[in-house]
């Protein structure tokens, strides 16, 4: 089975799309509620440090996601 | 039965306060929300908690013209989907409690995801007026709105402010009180038709059974069952179980018709509605680029985002800590010469004397922690609060904290337990969830303040070392990654990771921050300081019984365990009071200043070790009190006492081992 790419993976300064939510309702719910679902651009502002959070940037929006929530976004 | 209990309970919440009008200030967080409540309510304004939880709202009396209204700003929320204690207490308050007008606040830079509230609120069918705030954000990114559209697709009075500058609000009460006498609910906005008509189709059912039992809208619960949240669920579980059969079915039709689960059909309808209405309202030209858009190019960055991180607390520190010092020392010197003429003036073998003198002590203590410390310390914090630097802290940090099973945002209040545990324990509120507020005040608690790091200095790097000062830090550190490891293992997180905004850095108002000062000083003045007072008089009262052998000899297991001489007994009492008093008494106690010739370096070592770990001072204790209320207070004065006579034993065993 090819892995799917997840959010984590992504590069500094990339745009990318979300394509679904690999998680329960509270990750789903959690993420609507900051404006992100399929089919969304997101832009990766940054990668932090050892295993930090990522920061990205939605609908003019900056939103820093832990390493764990971004292994559930699925993305292309 | 069960209709009714709920019943005559949402009866009875109704008729509180109701002699005023309730405006309610909702939004979402970063929008704005408090500094508009800030501007607007007087300095009366008081924070309480929701009933049996920690999770606070702030009410105030407002007048405008003769008439007095109650203006209530509840926790932000993003949406009415119940995830966190924060938006289940906002969703009951407006479910249950009387709200006459909801001022809805939203960011207008990012109308987007800030409509999608404002759609969820107009289900509840109660008076609405919508706020554009921080309309010169909007503009700078070059968003125009048309106001006069969107009020008309959205069927509310829409009022443009900067709530930074105070600027549209006088307009915004106006239509606010416009709407308290004419109150008129917004319009239901439409989405697909095929997903409006099950949504129709389940308020159907819904109103049809459950009319007289739920007071609330039924389009509201209709939207809400569909997205699955399980606070509404309950609440029809509750009532009419059968009905749960025909939600389901409703659910599985949106599901198979969409091809996922139909919350996440209902959530990205109302995504595309919010997004369609802003295409048809708002027209976005180039943005302006700002030096706050290259500022975290530094801040945030992962080298030189940490360094800057450090020197920023080493200046916030350095600068309280000298200003305070500078500040104090000349004021407990007019407290002491004042209590002494006290003593002159009247008889000190009087009781009364002895008590006036040890209250006046308490007051001035008080004094002496707030004015220098608690002041400029709860400025900084509203400061780097308000700019908008904490989220950047939590996002560098979060990578450490999770280590210990908390996030990011946690490190701020441990930090600031260095300085003092009260501010540190107050900080705690910064955090969302009630587990992780708990968790860091219980690291905060263990913190060696200002006040526990004059006892390591003086007693243990003035008689055994700097060198052995430091290992104390050391060891106090690991003591509290492992103790707050241990506490979030044993209360697991239930949200799986940090989803945080990072909002625009904004200049932060003197009035606002001077505001949320006097909200948190309050707090310590009503629960702390008369705990201080009461403390010193309790402490006189020995001392003029002559109770203090009896006190030592209550003590003696304690002391009889560690190896202490037994005259150090009251100076733990004391410690309790203020720690840097445990010290000062034990000079006292054993009558000399030379400890070394009255205790061994093992005795001095286990004695320091003990006063570091063991119960927080009263100060502390009655924020922790307000904060997290008796059982878990109780829980962390029981779980440090223990962990220091633990800890003063092992260091006897290895302090006999070495000396």
């Amino acid at each position: 089975m090819i892995q799917p790419l997840t959010l984590d993976q992504i590069k500094k300064d990339k745009e990318v799309v979300v394509v679904e939510i690999n998680g329960g309702w509270g990750v789903r719910q959690r993420l609507n509620q900051m404006g992100i679902h399929p089919n969304d651009r997101i832009q990766i502002k940054r990668s932090g440090a050892m295993g930090g959070p990522i920061l990205i940037q939605i609908h003019g929006i900056e939103v820093a996601i832990g390493r764990g929530m971004a292994k559930k976004i699925v993305v292309k | 039965m069960n209709k009714k209990k709920i019943q005559t309970i949402s009866d009875k919440k109704r008729q509180d306060g109701s002699k005023h009008p309730q405006i309610v200030l909702v939004g979402q967080p970063n929008c704005g929300k408090s500094t508009l409540f800030n501007e607007v309510a007087g300095y009366r304004a008081v924070t309480s908690n929701f009933p049996g939880v920690t999770v606070t709202y702030t009410r105030s009396h407002i007048r405008i013209g003769d008439r007095v209204y109650n203006i209530i700003d509840l926790p932000g929320i993003y949406s009415l989907t119940s995830l966190d204690q924060a938006d289940l207490e906002t969703q009951r308050y407006l479910l249950s409690e009387r709200v006459d007008v909801i001022i809805n606040v939203i960011d207008a830079s990012i109308m987007s995801r800030s409509l999608e509230l404002t759609l969820q609120l107009l289900e509840l069918e109660i008076p609405m007026v919508l706020c554009l705030n921080m309309i010169d954000e909007a503009k700078r990114k070059g968003i125009e709105i048309n106001t006069e559209k969107l009020s008309d697709k959205l069927g509310i009075p829409i009022v443009k402010t900067v709530a930074s500058k105070g600027k549209g609000v006088k307009s915004l009460f106006e239509e606010v009180l416009k709407m308290v006498y004419f109150g008129k609910k917004g319009k239901h906005i439409r989405g697909n038709r095929d997903v409006e008509l099950v949504i129709a189709r389940l308020k159907r059912i819904l109103t049809q059974n459950l009319n007289n039992e739920i007071p609330f809208s039924k389009h509201l619960l209709a939207t809400k069952l569909l997205e699955h949240d399980r606070f509404f669920e309950n609440k029809v579980k509750q009532i009419r179980p059968e009905l749960m059969e025909k939600i389901s079915a409703c659910r599985r039709e949106l599901a198979i018709s969409h091809g996922r689960s139909s919350d996440e059909v209902i959530n990205a309808e109302r995504h595309a509605l919010s997004m369609s209405i802003v295409e048809q309202t708002c027209t976005v030209k180039k943005p302006q680029l700002h030096w706050r858009d290259r500022i975290d190019e530094i801040l945030m960055h992962n080298i030189w985002g940490y360094l800057f991180l450090v020197i920023i607390f080493i200046l916030f520190f350095n600068l309280i800590f000298r200003v305070g010092s500078l500040i104090e020392t000349p004021m407990v010197a007019f407290f002491e010469r004042a209590a002494q003429s006290i003593n002159t003036q009247l008889n000190p073998e009087l009781l009364y004397t002895v008590i006036l003198t040890k209250i006046f002590e308490g007051i001035g203590g008080g004094i002496a922690i707030v004015l220098p410390y608690l002041f400029p310390f709860l400025m900084g914090l509203a400061f780097f609060e308000d700019i908008g630097y904490l989220p950047r802290v939590a996002f560098l940090m979060d990578t450490f904290m999770h280590r210990i099973g908390l996030h990011g945002k946690a490190v701020i209040p441990a930090v600031l337990g260095y300085g003092c545990n009260v501010p540190a324990v107050m900080g705690t509120r910064i955090l969302e969830s009630p587990r992780d507020r708990f968790i860091s005040a219980f690291i905060a608690t263990m913190i060696p303040c200002a006040a526990r790091m004059t006892i390591i200095m003086g007693l243990v790097g003035y008689y055994l070392g700097g060198n052995w000062a430091l290992m104390i830090y050391l060891l106090n550190l690991i003591v509290v990654a492992l103790s707050g490891t241990w506490l979030s293992r044993i209360l697991p997180e239930v949200t799986p990771g940090m989803v945080l905004e990072i909002p625009v850095y904004q200049m932060p108002r003197l009035k606002i921050m001077l505001r949320k000062t006097w909200l948190r000083l309050k707090d310590f003045i009503i629960i702390a300081w008369p705990l201080l007072i009461a403390g010193s008089a309790i402490l006189g009262l020995i001392d003029h019984y002559q109770l203090t052998d009896k006190v030592n000899h209550m003590l003696s297991p304690v002391t009889v365990i560690l190896g202490l001489p037994a005259e150090v007994g009251t100076t733990l009492i004391f410690g309790v009071l203020k720690k840097e008093l445990s010290m000062l008494m034990l000079f006292q106690a054993l009558g000399t200043t030379e400890i070394l010739t009255v205790m061994s370096k093992t005795q001095i070592l286990v004695f320091t070790i003990f006063v570091v770990f063991y119960i927080p001072c009263v100060a502390t204790i009655g924020v922790l009190y307000r904060q997290l209320r008796g059982k878990r207070t109780l829980f962390i004065v029981g779980f440090t006492f223990i962990l220091a006579l633990i800890l003063g034993l092992l260091t006897r065993g290895l302090g006999e081992l070495i000396f």
